[in-house]
């Protein structure tokens, strides 16, 4: 795998929309040749070399590709957006949709990254070790298809309206998340290892929660129904278990209904 | 003004009866002339390409409030899609819904040069104004909605045809509008009810009137008034199986009232997207085609024109009058809905959908639209749309006239559905062999329309003195060609004049044009009952006055007037 380094030396005046930073772009280019791909800046068009400092040729293909991001990029948009495979790693602070549309590949933030990070996500893995903002593996405004596929881990927290419109994949929260979970979701599964709030499933079709601190607020469209033992990915204990939500719409299967399910940890 | 000579194209003219052979267009002072009217003419040179008059698109939802109800709530249909200024375009954006310059260039491009609005809501007539306003170089019209009025049920419920005629009349010029549309007549007011009309003979919910009523009643208004398009109607029942009945009702309802306009159209009744009113069985699960019943009907009845409504396999967004079909097909794909009622006059419904080949159903509504096409006899009473953006969006059409033109293009489909053993059976397609040429696609988008708009003195031909719409594109019908070269070329005009005025050369878009808005101007004997009863309901019921309803000034920057008298 080839390596190539990019480091902040420019801050922009407004945001940079650098959707340009991915294995896909970036594949089979030396690294003069990735310091001329484009870049915008509100509606100017600029070169990518114009910020970064690019050292390092990429590989042949995305795969073969690993991308190292430097500096404090919390005005940099878009970093591994509809990436398909290969890796970034980016140190520092991200703004909005890092990892957005991604189709594969690892995508690892030692850092925050603002709102809409795996917005549409299909496949592969981000990992944030740092705290995440709004719209976590959500959708795109309007969209109905919400995260797909893959995985997204947060070490830290995680904002408002995590997995809106989700219909597969995981997200695994370490800290607290605010209102809004899973809201319109139709598949998929959210582990939250710290605390909620409120407004969790809310219109939630189809799919899991699984919250191991508290809740402040239940939602009323919730049904407890038992408790049970969950023992899944290093996660066990007894949990209370709620279906809904029942004011949506859910398909059957052999004659019963399937609810999505929300499992809280019972502590002793 | 400049003058033109399209040299040594293959041209395509029902109007003059061309049918490929080479021949010279002059364009003079905005209009076609004689050849040798032309004295120092810029030459474009379009040996081996197509020639043709500006398409004409009789029927899309391209302006006004429920559009812009679909720009709005579906901004994912931007994702991606948009583009900066470049030369002289402008800014443009979205796919299925597309901004008011992206709709402009992109007919543009597939040489369209008149675009029908084909529902406007006469309270957001204004709107609808503004947007086709801001539509660059297509001259467009729009089309009141009359079929769930409340003036129009009051007085059609009693028969009145000459106060429905002068309500129309108002209504026309109030609302700068072009024809009389009528969409799931009855029904959309049942819906205020939580109801539906489905069938000619539903009765409407306390007005005590039928479909058939209302749909009569406004033919022979129309034809009372002599307009120049005829009643353009979307009938009951839309999109569900075995609607096919409710279809050939609705047509039943125009015979023996003969057309009565100056203007040279020969039908009476438009009836529009058929492919979403021929379905036979009678649950999704035994869906099937019934396009051969209703192209024997409208094969044999000349005072009947259609238009397809050609479903093209796209993520589109779907917007209509006709409420409560939009809150019935929500319930079956769970996406969004949007829903209007627009106080005494109509309602609307807006639902995104993904006509999917995997879909059984889609695909079969897929060969029902060219059905129609292909099992017309009469090119000039059957027009190419897909009901923009409903069945699919207009920027399709080139790939529609794919289809239409080459079985082989329609053989590659059918083997790419997923049910296409099942889709096979419940149609008629994989038995059409014929092949529609390049003079009949110009009947259907360009002569056809024309006609039956009653537009056929300005547009759909190359005759001399006819407005200046002219296209050439890149297509040698004479060489061997592959289906997918039909899609390409008719994509991607190479040149395009719209009344006289080059708006494409060498495939870039050159100019904004000098957009015009068509509306009828239909005088009437004074009626002192229908303006009493105008005045009493803006007072009783409507949330405006009469004073904020009007279209004039400033919505309307470049009218174009057509005057029809019927005082008598």
């Amino acid at each position: 795998m080839e390596t190539v380094t990019l480091t902040i030396k420019n801050q922009p005046n407004l945001y940079l929309e650098a959707d340009n930073i991915t294995p896909d772009a970036f594949a089979g280019k030396k690294a003069n040749e990735i310091a001329d791909l484009y870049v915008y800046v509100g509606r100017e068009q600029y070169r990518l070399g114009d910020f970064f400092e690019v050292s390092g040729n990429a590989g042949a293909t995305p795969e073969e590709t690993k991308i190292v991001v430097n500096g404090d990029l919390s005005r940099v948009k878009y970093i591994g957006m509809k990436m398909t495979g290969g890796e970034v790693v980016v140190n520092g602070n991200a703004d909005m949709y890092v990892g957005a549309w991604m189709q594969g590949g690892k995508l690892t933030v030692n850092g925050n990254v603002d709102a809409f990070a795996g917005t549409g996500m299909k496949g592969g893995a981000i990992v944030i070790n740092g705290n995440a903002g709004n719209y976590l593996g959500a959708a795109y405004r309007g969209d109905w298809r919400g995260m797909q596929g893959g995985k997204i881990t947060v070490t830290g927290n995680a904002g408002s309206d995590l997995g809106t419109f989700m219909n597969g994949g995981e997200i695994v929260v370490g800290g607290d998340v605010d209102v809004h979970v899973a809201t319109h979701a139709e598949g998929g599964k959210i582990i939250i290892k710290g605390n909620a709030k409120s407004r969790l499933g809310g219109q939630m079709v189809e799919g899991e929660i699984y919250v191991l601190g508290d809740i402040d607020v239940m939602m009323p469209g919730f049904a407890y129904r038992e408790d049970v033992d969950v023992d899944m990915d290093g996660i066990k204990g007894r949990f209370a278990l709620y279906e809904g939500d029942l004011g949506e719409r859910h398909r059957k299967r052999k004659g019963q209904l399937i609810y999505a399910k929300l499992y809280q940890q019972i502590r002793a | 003004m400049a003058e033109y000579l399209i040299k040594n194209g293959f041209v395509f003219d029902p109007v003059l009866g061309i049918k490929g052979d080479v021949a010279d267009i002059a364009i003079k002072d905005g209009k076609i002339v004689e050849t040798s009217a032309v004295k120092n003419p810029k030459v474009v040179d379009a040996s081996g390409k197509t020639v043709m008059a500006g398409g004409v698109d009789v029927h899309a939802h391209v302006a006004g409030p429920k559009v812009n109800i679909g720009r709005n709530f579906r901004p994912e249909d931007k994702l991606f899609t948009y583009k900066p200024k470049s030369g002289i375009e402008r800014m443009q954006g979205g796919f299925s819904v597309p901004t008011t310059l992206r709709t402009g260039y992109n007919y543009a491009r597939m040489g369209y040069t008149t675009v029908m609005e084909a529902a406007m809501p006469p309270l957001y007539a204004r709107h609808t104004h503004e947007e086709m306003r801001d539509t660059p170089i297509l001259d467009q019209g729009a089309y009141p909605v009359f079929g769930n009025n409340w003036f129009v049920l009051e007085y059609l419920k009693n028969h009145e045809i000459e106060n429905t005629a002068a309500y129309i009349a108002w209504l026309l010029r109030a609302t700068k509008g072009y024809a009389v549309k009528v969409v799931n007549p009855g029904g959309t007011e049942a819906w205020g009810w939580g109801l539906n009309c489905e069938n000619v003979n539903d009765p409407v919910p306390y007005f005590d009137i039928t479909p058939a009523q209302i749909v009569k009643g406004l033919i022979e208004a129309n034809e009372y008034l002599g307009l120049p398009h005829s009643m353009h109607v979307h009938a009951n029942n839309l999109g569900n199986p075995g609607n096919y009945t409710t279809t050939l009702d609705t047509f039943k309802l125009s015979e023996g009232i003969k057309p009565n306009s100056k203007f040279g159209r020969d039908q009476v009744m438009h009836h529009t997207h058929v492919q979403f009113h021929s379905y036979g069985g009678d649950n999704w699960g035994n869906m099937e085609s019934k396009a051969k019943d209703i192209m024997d009907y409208v094969n044999s009845h000349d005072n009947i024109t259609i238009d397809m409504g050609q479903v093209t396999l796209d993520e589109t967004t779907t917007m209509t009058a006709d409420g409560p079909f939009e809150h019935h097909l929500t319930e079956l794909n769970h996406l969004k809905w949007a829903n209007a009622d627009v106080e005494l006059e109509t309602g609307s419904g807006v639902v995104p959908y993904v006509y999917s080949p995997s879909i059984k159903v889609c695909a079969i509504q897929w060969c029902i639209g060219l059905e129609l096409g292909l099992l017309s006899k009469d090119p000039m009473r059957t027009f190419i749309s897909t009901d923009h953006p409903n069945a699919g969006p207009f920027i399709r059409y080139p790939r529609v006239i794919k289809w239409l033109m080459s079985q082989e293009a329609r053989e590659q489909q059918l083997d790419a559905f997923k049910h296409k053993d099942k889709v096979i059976d419940a149609t008629n397609l994989a038995g059409i062999d014929r092949e529609i040429d390049l003079y009949e696609i110009a009947q259907m988008t360009r002569a056809g329309p024309a006609k039956a708009l009653g537009l056929a003195h300005m547009y759909g031909g190359l005759a001399p003195g006819l407005e200046g719409d002219v296209v050439v594109y890149d297509f040698n019908p004479n060489e061997p060609y592959a289906p997918d070269d039909i899609e390409k070329a008719f994509q991607n005009a190479e040149y395009l004049f719209k009344t006289g005025v080059q708006i494409i050369n060498d495939r870039e878009i050159v100019s904004n044009g000098n957009k015009r808005t068509l509306w009828v101007n239909a005088k009437v004997n004074e009626n002192p009952q229908v303006m009493r009863d105008v005045k009493e309901k803006f007072l009783r019921y409507y949330t405006v006055t009469l004073n904020n309803y009007e279209v004039t000034g400033h919505y309307l920057s470049n009218p174009y007037v057509i005057e029809v008298d019927a005082t008598q």
